[in-house]
């Protein structure tokens, strides 16, 4: 028998799980944890907590309590772990919430996140269901961290590149979602693994269609620089054998477009579907957080294919 | 000349890059490549499509995928994007100090420079870096009419970087629309490691 204050599960592919408390108060609940990506390991560490708050940031939900999950090496250094708790923990407390506790165990390889708890009143849940045809999509962080930092492990990143890649993805999704929230937001997602089509296509699920306008996502330029160098990565070629069948990309969208399309991203912003007329003002107020971020297309009645990259 | 790239173990890009790697001194024959999983060997086969390669994707059992890559001298092909890696000229940076191209009328000397920035994006060769400073970094905030240039620029891979102090001394700095900041420290290192300056 399925609990009926169980509002929202994993079924939709949603960023968390929602349990209602009382007629006010509902629990939302995410964990996610994963191999550094940077070498810093106090920014590893900022990454991993702003990448596991983001799913209670995309719920409409507000963080409260957090604790870690640790994978460490026996022979490791343990100041290395020390800095990346310090990092997740500043994060942690950034978002106004308390760390708790947490669980480590001996792996052969460094992982780390955290399970997030949050609240949010149950008629205030953001799902990733609800895409309207006349609304506008917005896209709060550039893509391409993914791209930039694969081409940085094996070297070939430049060191701007890095550092707007880190920028972005210790950067909260609390201020873009404090905006969001003023506005009546249809939908709300966070690109992370799947890649920006994956987490459209989780979305639209197959009820309407999205035009996007592949000159208007906002991405780190050099993503499309290292691209075109196939500094391309497995998950991304995953996420496209899972969803070119969904994806009609017009003649005219380059090889290193549809890269950076399919990137999977850590820390990636929130996406957002609300009626056209709020596009503007949302993103002038985006704007002022100093993150690249735009409209980056629409929603139209359900076509053929469930998304037109043009 | 045949050549054998045994890419099992390695996780993507590196097999990709090894093979780039090996094309650039192979001229004709066959590279054959050798991975253990089949998305492997699909980040290959974009790069061979979008290389123009001549090639062929063979699954041998579930860990073992190889793919043949025929070179012919007379094709002599290149991707665009080997082409456009080509295309940078590590030694060449550009230095603009100034948002006015040459000396006498500001309204032309702003012409001129939005024309020069557009330029470079023609050329058949690109600087490695374009350096701004001085009322320089004007091209590279809002309200500029170089900006889709200097993107353009940073898109082929050219590194657009803005003085800081410059950026502060105009209260530019949260207007920096396109590339990075920089420091003297940087400017200096640059403009001694540079085999061309060239300044507009």
């Amino acid at each position: 028998m399925e609990d009926p204050n169980f509002l929202v599960g994993f079924d939709h592919g949603d960023d968390g799980a929602v349990y209602k408390l009382t007629e006010d108060l509902a629990l939302v609940q995410t964990l996610d944890f994963f191999p550094p990506m940077v070498e810093d390991p106090y920014v590893f560490g900022q990454i991993a907590a702003a990448n596991a708050l983001s799913d209670i940031y995309a719920m409409g939900g507000e963080p409260k309590t957090a604790l870690n999950i640790v994978c460490f090496p026996d022979a490791m250094d343990l100041d290395i772990l020390g800095q990346m708790l310090l990092g997740g923990h500043a994060k942690v407390t950034e978002a106004g919430a308390v760390l708790a506790g947490g669980h480590s165990i001996t792996d052969v390889d460094v992982k780390y996140g955290l399970s997030v708890t949050g609240v949010v009143h149950p008629k205030k849940v953001l799902t990733n269901l609800g895409c309207k045809p006349g609304d506008v999509l917005i896209l709060t962080k550039p893509l391409g961290v993914g791209i930039i930092t694969t081409a940085d492990r094996v070297g070939e990143a430049s060191s701007r590149a890095m550092e707007e890649a880190i920028r972005s993805m210790t950067t909260l999704n609390k201020y873009a979602a404090e905006i969001l929230q003023k506005f009546p937001l249809h939908a709300c997602t966070d690109v992370t693994g799947f890649g920006f089509l994956g987490h459209l296509h989780e979305m639209l699920n197959q009820e309407v269609t999205a035009i996007i306008d592949s000159s208007q996502v906002p991405h780190i330029p050099e993503a499309l620089a290292y691209a075109e160098e196939f500094l391309i990565t497995a998950a991304a070629q995953r996420n496209r054998n899972h969803l070119r069948k969904f994806v009609d990309f017009k003649g005219g969208v380059p090889f290193n477009m549809e890269e950076l399309l399919f990137d999977p991203q850590t820390s990636g912003g929130l996406l957002v579907s609300l009626p056209a007329s709020y596009g503007e003002e949302v993103v002038t107020q985006l704007e002022a957080l100093g993150l690249a971020c735009g409209i980056v297309g629409h929603i139209v009645e359900k076509a053929e294919k469930e998304i037109v990259v043009e | 000349m045949k050549k054998l790239i045994d890419a099992r173990g390695l996780t993507c890009p590196l097999p990709v890059i090894e093979t780039r790697k090996a094309l650039k001194t192979m001229t004709e024959g066959q590279l054959e490549i050798v991975v253990d999983n089949e998305i492997a060997l699909q980040n290959l086969e974009k790069m061979a499509q979008q290389m123009s390669l001549d090639y062929r994707a063979i699954t041998i059992s579930e860990q073992e995928y190889r793919m043949d890559i025929f070179l012919s001298e007379a094709e002599g092909k290149t991707s665009e994007a080997q082409h456009r890696l080509e295309r940078i000229e590590e030694g060449t940076i550009v230095v603009i100090s100034s948002q006015y191209m040459g000396d006498g009328d500001p309204i032309l000397g702003k012409i001129l420079m939005k024309g020069f920035v557009y330029t470079l994006t023609e050329l058949d060769h690109y600087p490695s870096k374009v350096l701004l400073y001085n009322s320089g970094v004007k091209l590279a905030t809002a309200g500029s009419d170089s900006i889709g240039d200097l993107q353009k620029l940073a898109e082929q891979g050219v590194e657009i970087l803005s003085c800081g102090t410059c950026l502060d001394f105009y209260q530019l700095t949260e207007k920096l629309q396109v590339g990075g900041v920089t420091n003297m420290y940087e400017i200096a290192q640059s403009t001694m490691g540079a085999t061309r300056i060239i300044q507009p």
